[in-house]
């Protein structure tokens, strides 16, 4: 079963008189344990797929399913109840709660699902170590560079152990350097904890590290092929 | 729950000069309503205090068909024989003293000028002269032999131009419903910083104000002071089969008590008044705050937080916002108020009929007030921030991650 699907979803941005329809008619499924890209051309609707996929927005026709539930029609309190503990976001902009330390961040997800002390501590603990920051753990934000703002940001992703990663242009901000090492993190923990990734990208070095490319174009899947790596 | 404490206490710290202005609005709305209270408290105090000390004491013997309005003379409206029943009235425990006072109208002239005055014919030894005798300021107390002296309050001598030693016409009724007049040496002048009471009261002796009226033995009032004024209902008991009515402090000081509920429903109208002034500054902050942290909403939403959760924390913040600012106010209101109540303001004569003023008031802070204008300053605040709250807890996550559309 398909960790996310969407059937035949469009999104009809209104502001104002003036209609932009984002998306017009997309399907397509994502296995799990997938490590996917999602390409193309700046407006072609990145942005809004992975916000439907991620039930962080609803479609304006069509269907979404998480782990084959239907979740079209659900409230906003519902979803964010669906996307707790299932779905983890990464933005492009990296974004942390700037009052909270690297730690504190990562903990959040799990504060929200109710998690002991006990079990926070050893889970924040892992994942700072999985993302190489244990010397930084008690940082602000702003005391961070923004490769090491954005491997907290997987770290928080991954808290609450989803079974779904959304990542929206996440080195798009970052340097070559920081870039790879994001890139790297991520395929490392696809690979040894099977979490599905999807991730939206311009970057050409980026995409070469996904199992499956998908390319959108004004709103419509235009390919949907195997990584010209893979 | 923590979390949540510790990221509204932190968000008050990233803009701490608008916090501090926020704390700072409520806080000096807060210390003017701790003020405010202060001075009705100490006004109503000082005036009951002013009025049972100089006029009405805390108890009252009369004659069963006296009434105060007449200043009557006859004998049937008088207590017959008042130094027994005053000596009887001081023998019970809760009463601190008895005397008798008589009661007269009269016309106080000198020369051209001449001034109407009630005449009050007192046991100049008693103690119940206490704030006559402290209040002289010039010449001495009567004495209980004398039959030429008289004692007239300071506004009363300034207006008739009349010194100690001088010679003054005293015209009052007397028993028989006539009146008779003669010539009084001022022996002292007296001023108890009440203009109200001082400008028109003059002391006679009792035994020359019954001599004068004609009402010998008899005198209209016993006047009583008990030893605690929560005592009162026990001595109207231990006095209740008597023949005499006996009329209590809050009988006698109806109007100024009545004056005080009233004023204290005015207050609150003043509390929401004011608070309501603060409240807006402390919505303008919270507004703010919420437009400035759209993202981070969006965020908090991606993440899985609930629309309570994020009510929640606007709530707690501005819950933070009205205890620091309730603990500024309680600083400067306390302040406020230990001036007005040990420093005091000079208020002069205020002339309201019917009740006593001192010239000069003095704060009385009370806990109630304390308490309840501190809780409708935190229910004010907590009002305040439900609507930047319900507005953060409205956005939709992807619009709040786009840094929020334009409101
Ligand atoms: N909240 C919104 N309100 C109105 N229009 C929007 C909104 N979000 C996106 N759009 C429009 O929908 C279209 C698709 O936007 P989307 O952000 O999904 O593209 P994208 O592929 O992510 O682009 P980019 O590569 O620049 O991030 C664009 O034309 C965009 O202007
Ligand atoms: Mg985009």
């Amino acid at each position: 079963m398909e960790v996310t699907k969407v059937e035949n979803v469009t999104r009809v941005y209104t502001v104002g008189d003036v209609e932009t329809h984002a998306l017009r008619g997309v399907t397509l499924g994502i296995q799990p344990g997938e490590f996917t890209a999602l390409v193309g051309p700046s407006g072609s609707g990145k942005t809004t797929l992975l916000q439907l996929m991620g039930c962080l927005d609803q479609p304006t026709s069509g269907q979404v399913f998480i782990n084959g539930k239907d979740v079209s029609q659900l409230n906003r309190n519902q979803r964010a109840d669906m996307r707790r503990g299932t779905i983890g976001f990464i933005f492009q902009f990296f974004a942390l709660i700037p009052t909270l330390t690297a730690y504190e961040n990562i903990e959040v997800p799990l504060l929200l699902n109710g998690h002991t002390p006990a079990e926070r501590r050893k889970r924040v603990q892992q994942l700072i170590e999985a993302v190489d920051l244990v010397e930084r753990a008690h940082h602000r934000p702003d005391q961070l560079s923004g490769g090491q703002q954005q491997r907290v940001a997987i770290a928080r992703a991954l808290a609450s152990t989803p079974s779904l990663i959304l990542a929206d242009e996440p080195t798009a901000n970052l340097d070559t350097e920081n870039g790879k090492q994001v890139m790297e993190i991520m395929t490392r923990l696809n690979q040894e904890t099977g979490v599905t990734f999807v991730f939206a990208t311009h970057d050409p070095r980026v995409f070469t590290y996904a199992h499956r490319v998908i390319t959108l174009q004004d709103g419509l899947v235009v390919e949907n092929g195997k990584s010209p790596r893979k | 729950m923590k979390t949540l404490i510790k990221m509204a206490f932190r968000d008050l710290g990233r803009n701490r000069r608008r916090s501090l202005f926020s704390m700072l609005a409520l806080g000096m709305g807060l210390a003017l309503l701790l003020l405010i209270a202060s001075i009705y408290e100490g006004q109503m105090r000082l005036s009951l205090d002013t009025a049972i000390r100089l006029q009405t004491g805390h108890l009252q013997v009369r004659a069963a068909n006296y009434n105060e309005n007449k200043t009557s003379l006859a004998w049937e409206d008088l207590v017959a024989d008042p130094q027994l029943v005053a000596s009887q009235v001081a023998s019970l425990p809760a009463v601190e003293l008895a005397t008798p006072r008589l009661y007269a109208s009269g016309i106080l002239s000198l020369g051209e000028k001449t001034n109407g005055v009630r005449v009050i014919g007192i046991d100049p030894d008693s103690t119940a002269n206490q704030p006559f005798r402290l209040g002289l300021v010039s010449g001495e107390f009567i004495t209980a032999e004398d039959r030429q002296g008289l004692l007239l309050g300071q506004p009363l001598a300034d207006k008739l131009q009349v010194e100690v030693g001088d010679q003054v016409n005293l015209l009052v009724n007397t028993a028989s419903g006539e009146v008779d007049e003669q010539n009084f040496t001022v022996r002292g002048i007296y001023d108890t910083h009440t203009p109200g009471y001082d400008r028109s009261t003059v002391f006679l002796p009792l035994a020359k104000a019954q001599a004068i009226t004609q009402s010998e033995n008899h005198a209209s009032i016993i006047f009583i002071l008990l030893k605690d004024r929560d005592l009162t209902g026990a001595v109207v008991n231990a006095l209740s089969s008597s023949p005499y009515q006996v009329v209590t402090w809050e009988k006698m000081n109806e109007l100024v008590l009545q004056t005080e509920e009233f004023s204290n429903a005015f207050l609150y109208v003043l509390y929401l008044i004011v608070l309501g002034i603060t409240a807006t500054v402390i919505v303008n902050t919270l507004v703010m705050a919420v437009f400035e942290r759209t993202r981070e909403i969006g965020i908090l939403s991606a993440v899985g937080m609930k629309s309570n959760h994020i009510m929640a924390m606007f709530f707690i913040e501005s819950s933070m916002l009205a205890i620091g600012g309730i603990i500024i106010g309680l600083i400067l209101g306390g302040l406020m108020a230990w001036y007005a109540k040990t420093v005091g303001f000079y208020i002069g004569d205020m002339g309201v009929t019917g009740m006593l003023y001192g010239d000069r008031l003095y704060g009385h802070l009370v806990f109630e007030d304390i308490a309840s204008a501190s809780l409708v300053a935190f229910i004010i605040t907590l009002v305040a921030s439900l609507y930047p709250a319900i507005l953060a807890a409205r956005m939709e996550p992807v619009e709040a991650l786009h840094g929020g559309k334009q409101l």
